[in-house]
């Protein structure tokens, strides 16, 4: 009997605590933080803050995600988080790289604070002088700016850390001269893929990098798309019939492997925008970007 | 004399492990099980940080948590059930009998850390699938943690030679709470005037350093410890532990046991 009533009952608390949860979810407010003082909080961990800084990254890492998945939004706690991660645990440079990437980027990929993650980097910088990356990712939240001479600086400052990387003085003298070149965002793009270990930014930077490589092959697909209507007088249907005409050596296809597409008017188009957030160029008519965008797992 | 000492601290021991105290070795190794499992799905980046810090706190944790019921109890269960009187009739002297019941708990605590070293270096080469050159630090986060033992342990003697085993873990704990902010009562002392900086300055250096014995952080970033630090800590844990077991038997002595 007593061992009926003990199955019965932990089965029923743990459905009125699903059924709970779920209420919760959809009544109270989804953005609190309760302690929001990183001083309050050192001071309660009882000199475990290195402890409490890992459950707080893995907070910083759960909110990102949930919130993304959820459609994006202003990320309001992002920088609270990250803000109490690095004070309990000055050396956790992951937290850094991660809050200098989504809190710079723009709602609803981040919150669209650059002036945070300018100040949540530098403080990384000063409590890690001798790690390097943090300049380079200093000198990517410029880049994003538009400020080329600070980005420069910053990647100036961190060559000349012992056992920096060699590219850093390169993209130093690059950003100086060529800031807003697209051969200087590629490079940007390709360090940032090369370098980071965190799967987000990773997908993130290569997802620009497919960006970058379809600008350029609709740019170069459209003037042969103009040269065909010079020669013939019409704009091509389809690609065959400029693969027929030798100007091109088979279907092209976009950094997804799928084939791009004519439209009227000898517009190029990609087929699956979705695949390819951060285009510019090659956006079908009438496409209504997702304000999530896709990004496709890498290696 | 320290046959009878040794013979005490050989009970205690036993007395420890017959009430289940190494039991939450049990908790310890589920818990460490768990985080080298999840921590890699969820911590991002972090995962050998995530298990010395876990490691290394819930050591420290446990440990101090154990030290304080157990040490509590050291004196006052003797009294309840009148073994004490028959321990001190034979020529056990009372201060042979505090240092023993002492030596025994921290035996018992020295074992407990031991094993649970085990799981946390275990934990650490299952996440990291080898072990690096400056995990030999965590030994000496753990050598500090057993210098806290001590103190700790010493100071759960020390108020339960005088006082009730509820108020005796109130005050344990709450030196233990105090210890963890020494640094910040001598900062403030510093900038106190008069009486109130005569009265912090004491407080601060009566109360035992916690803070500086805890390098669970650096460690788990791979940050040596000066050798310097090792032989002051060392130093001031035997010292503090000696005044704290002082004062024990001094009230233990005069102690009307009627």
């Amino acid at each position: 009997m007593a061992s009926a009533v003990l199955a019965l009952s932990l089965a029923s608390s743990a459905f009125l605590v699903h059924t709970v949860d779920q209420l919760r979810d959809s009544t109270s407010p989804q953005e609190m933080l309760y302690v929001s003082s990183p001083k309050l909080l050192k001071r309660l961990s009882l000199g475990y803050e290195g402890l409490l800084a890992d459950i707080y990254w893995t907070r910083v890492v759960q909110y990102f995600g949930g919130t993304h998945s959820r459609g994006g939004g202003t990320y309001k706690l992002l920088w609270p988080l990250l803000n109490i991660t690095t004070q309990l645990d000055p050396h956790l440079i992951p937290a850094y790289e991660f809050g200098g990437t989504f809190l710079s980027a723009k709602p609803p990929d981040g919150a669209g604070a650059p002036d945070l993650a300018i100040e949540l980097v530098k403080y990384g910088i000063q409590n890690n002088p001798g790690d390097w990356h943090l300049y380079y990712d200093l000198a990517f939240i410029y880049y994003d700016l538009r400020d080329y001479r600070h980005s420069a600086d910053a990647f100036l400052k961190g060559s000349q850390i012992p056992g920096a990387h060699p590219f850093l003085k390169i993209m130093a003298a690059q950003m100086a001269e060529h800031g807003g070149d697209v051969a200087t965002a590629r490079m940007m793009w390709t360090t940032t893929y090369q370098t980071t270990h965190d799967a987000l930014i990773r997908a993130n930077a290569a997802a620009h990098l497919r960006a970058l490589q379809v600008n350029d092959d609709i740019m170069i697909l459209e003037r042969v798309v103009e040269r065909y209507r010079v020669q013939t007088g019409r704009f091509p249907e389809s690609f065959s019939e400029l693969e027929a005409a030798r100007m091109l050596n088979g279907i092209p296809l976009d950094p997804m492997g799928k084939p791009y597409e004519l439209e009227g008017g000898g517009r190029v188009v990609v087929s699956d925008p979705a695949d390819l957030p951060f285009i510019e160029k090659g956006l079908p008519q009438g496409y209504v970007p997702s304000a999530i965008p896709r990004l496709v797992p890498t290696n | 004399m320290n046959n009878r000492i040794f013979q005490i601290a050989i009970n205690t021991f036993r007395e420890a492990v017959r009430d289940r105290v190494l039991y939450n070795l049990i908790a310890f190794a589920l818990l460490m099980s768990g985080a080298a499992v999840l921590v890699g799905q969820i911590s991002l980046q972090i995962e050998r940080l995530v298990v010395i810090n876990l490691g290394l706190t819930a050591v420290s944790l446990f440990g101090i948590v154990i030290a304080i019921f157990i040490g509590i109890g050291l004196v006052s269960k003797e009294i309840d059930k009148r073994t004490l009187y028959t321990v001190l009739s034979r020529p056990v002297r009372r201060w042979e009998f505090i240092s023993g019941k002492f030596f025994g708990l921290v035996g018992t605590l020295v074992v407990n850390t031991f094993f649970m070293a085990i799981g946390v270096f275990g934990a650490l080469a299952y996440v990291s699938h080898h072990l690096e050159r400056s995990d030999g630090w965590v030994l000496l986060a753990l050598y500090f943690i057993v210098l806290q033992f001590m103190i700790i342990t010493a100071l759960a003697l020390f108020f339960s030679s005088f006082s009730t085993p509820i108020f005796s873990a109130v005050f344990a704990f709450c030196l233990f709470v105090i210890g963890s902010f020494a640094g910040d009562l001598r900062n403030f002392a510093a900038m106190a005037h008069g009486a109130t900086r005569w009265l912090a300055s004491t407080a601060a250096y009566l109360v035992p350093n916690f803070s500086a014995l805890n390098v669970i952080s650096g460690v788990a970033h791979g940050q040596s410890v000066p050798l310097q630090l090792v032989v002051l800590n060392t130093v001031y844990a035997l010292v503090y532990t000696a005044a704290a077991l002082s004062g024990a038997v001094l009230i233990f002595e005069r102690r009307n046991l009627k």
